[in-house]
């Protein structure tokens, strides 16, 4: 009994896992056409939304951004250095800060920070407006809520979050450095030297094309746990708490992928 | 007899295995009010949401002026509702935006008029529902009945052929309640609209209905106009008449069974 119990109830999640990609894909599927066939057949994008969005998302979350990259690119400079200094070769904690910050924890925390702030709030925002109507009412004034809601967020996504990794790169950079020439007592030109020699336009690129893709994950899951809401207030927080862990889940492991993609040696 | 602008016909919808609607059929003419009455829960609200395409019916033909709203494409579905007024039981006012660009937004999305129109006629329509000067304030600033009349205001922004209202006087007081059957009334002589509204207020219903529909578990128990449902001997409708409530049958075993049943 308890086992065929056990099976209905993992058939049944495995059943719900599908529904839910099927209609995340069509959601998504749905959004790019809002964006990118739409304006061509005279629906066009609203800019002024978009921008709105692009400020909330984007210039509001330069500080935090800034600030916990900083540290992480110090404590990446201090743990390299312990390592390092055993073989008199702490020159190369620019190396790895460089490279790590721009080719993985740039992106990465980008991503994080945003699906935390933002895409929790793409969710609430939704889920909100489904439980008052707003989203019934859109529809009956000939609006359709994909087009009206998702599309400038996701545009916004897509624009600010590669913005935000190049700032959280840098800053990232910088954090190493701060470590460096206070502690390690490296000059700073030969740090600055020894960055430039090791950062390759690839790490760059690499970390830019992922958080492209990081940012429609994270607007794509943060847009359907709100529509996805049911029932009232408590559907509200259920959603949003949802859209956090699964946009940063599926930002990981689309990570993995990513860097198989890049970076694999098999 | 003029064509009918809506027309719904054998009807069906059910939430779940629940039915709501078991076979609504009936005709809409233009510039009649029609109150479609019911006790909660009796899918008067669901009749009302599936008219305008929100919901879609498990059978059965919507049509406006002539176009089914349930195998219409988008396209042909947005141009009816285009010209169609919908206001919500709450109000549904999207609480991001202030009273006047709420009234503004159906003008601002589908007209190609310049702002400073849209804004004159943003005051008009505010005006028309009393909220003269009230554009610039947040709906959450507003009480109940003036959010009511805001979303009045949206909903006739786009001078539509039919209005529809969910439940305009619930939880108002009564004179608020009577100043929103009024304005409901002082709109349909100004804008020549039909009106559907959907209530199970007896002292709203004699003030505006032109004909009334009773709907009883998911089916119609009367339609007709105010004087045919006065003389209706009908139990049910002198039931809804006088405000009676429910006879209470106690069967004490019946009781005693629902409570110890597993």
């Amino acid at each position: 009994m308890t086992l065929r119990k056990t099976a209905g109830h993992s058939g049944r999640k495995l059943v719900l896992f599908f529904v839910h990609a099927a209609r995340m894909s069509s959601l998504a599927l749905q959004s790019l056409s809002w964006i990118f066939l739409a304006p061509f057949r005279g629906k066009p994008i609203r800019w002024g939304a978009t921008f709105v969005q692009m400020v909330r998302i984007g210039v509001e979350s330069v500080p935090i951004v800034s600030v916990i990259s900083f540290c992480v690119g110090l404590i990446i400079a201090m743990q390299a250095a312990y390592q390092l200094e055993r073989f008199g070769a702490t020159i190369y904690v620019a190396d790895l800060v460089g490279v790590s910050m721009c080719r993985e924890l740039g992106p990465l925390i980008t991503a994080i920070i945003i699906a935390g702030r933002s895409g929790s709030a793409i969710a609430a925002e939704i889920g909100t407006m489904k439980v008052s109507e707003e989203l019934d009412a859109l529809q009956t004034m000939a609006l359709n809520p994909i087009g009206f809601l998702v599309a400038p967020r996701m545009i916004a996504m897509m624009v600010v979050v590669p913005c935000l990794t190049v700032i959280a790169d840098f800053v990232g950079i910088a954090g190493g450095f701060v470590l460096a020439i206070s502690n390690l007592k490296i000059a700073f030109i030969a740090y600055f030297n020894q960055t430039a020699e090791a950062l390759l336009a690839k790490d760059f690129i690499t970390g830019l094309v992922k958080s492209f893709f990081f940012a429609i994950i994270i607007a794509q899951v943060g847009a359907y746990q709100g529509f996805n809401v049911q029932g009232g207030a408590e559907g509200v927080g259920r959603s949003t708490t949802t859209s956090v862990v699964v946009s940063i889940f599926m930002v990981i492991l689309a990570d993995l992928m990513f860097t198989m993609l890049f970076y694999s040696t098999l | 007899m003029t064509e009918p602008i809506i027309t719904v016909r054998d009807l069906h919808t059910s939430y779940g295995h629940r039915k709501i609607l078991k076979g609504i059929t009936l005709d809409i003419y233009p510039r009649e009010t029609f109150v479609i009455l019911g006790r909660s829960g009796c899918g008067k609200s669901t009749l009302l949401r599936h008219l305008v395409g929100l919901n879609k019916p498990d059978k059965g033909q919507i049509l406006i002026k002539g176009i089914d709203m349930v195998t219409a494409s988008e396209e042909e579905q947005n141009a009816l509702l285009r010209k169609m007024g919908l206001l919500f039981q709450n109000g549904a006012l999207f609480n991001s935006m202030t009273v006047g660009e709420n009234v503004a937004l159906p003008l601002m999305e589908h007209t190609p008029q310049e702002s400073s129109t849209i804004r004159i006629m943003t005051r008009l329509k505010l005006g028309l529902v009393g909220l003269s000067g009230f554009e610039n304030f947040m709906p959450s600033q507003l009480s109940g009945g003036m959010k009511k009349r805001a979303a009045l205001a949206r909903a006739i922004t786009m001078d539509p052929d039919i209005l529809l209202c969910d439940e305009p006087s619930a939880g108002l007081d009564p004179i608020v309640a009577a100043g929103i059957d009024q304005l409901i009334l002082k709109l349909k002589t100004a804008l020549r609209m039909t009106i559907v509204v959907v209530t199970h207020e007896m002292a709203s219903v004699f003030m505006i209905a032109d004909r009334i529909c009773l709907l009883h578990d998911g089916e119609i128990k009367f339609l007709g106009t105010q004087a045919e449902m006065r003389q209706s001997k009908d139990p049910y409708v002198l039931q809804f008449i006088e405000r009676r409530a429910d006879d209470e049958n106690l069967d004490p075993d019946q009781y005693l069974q629902d409570l110890m049943a597993e």
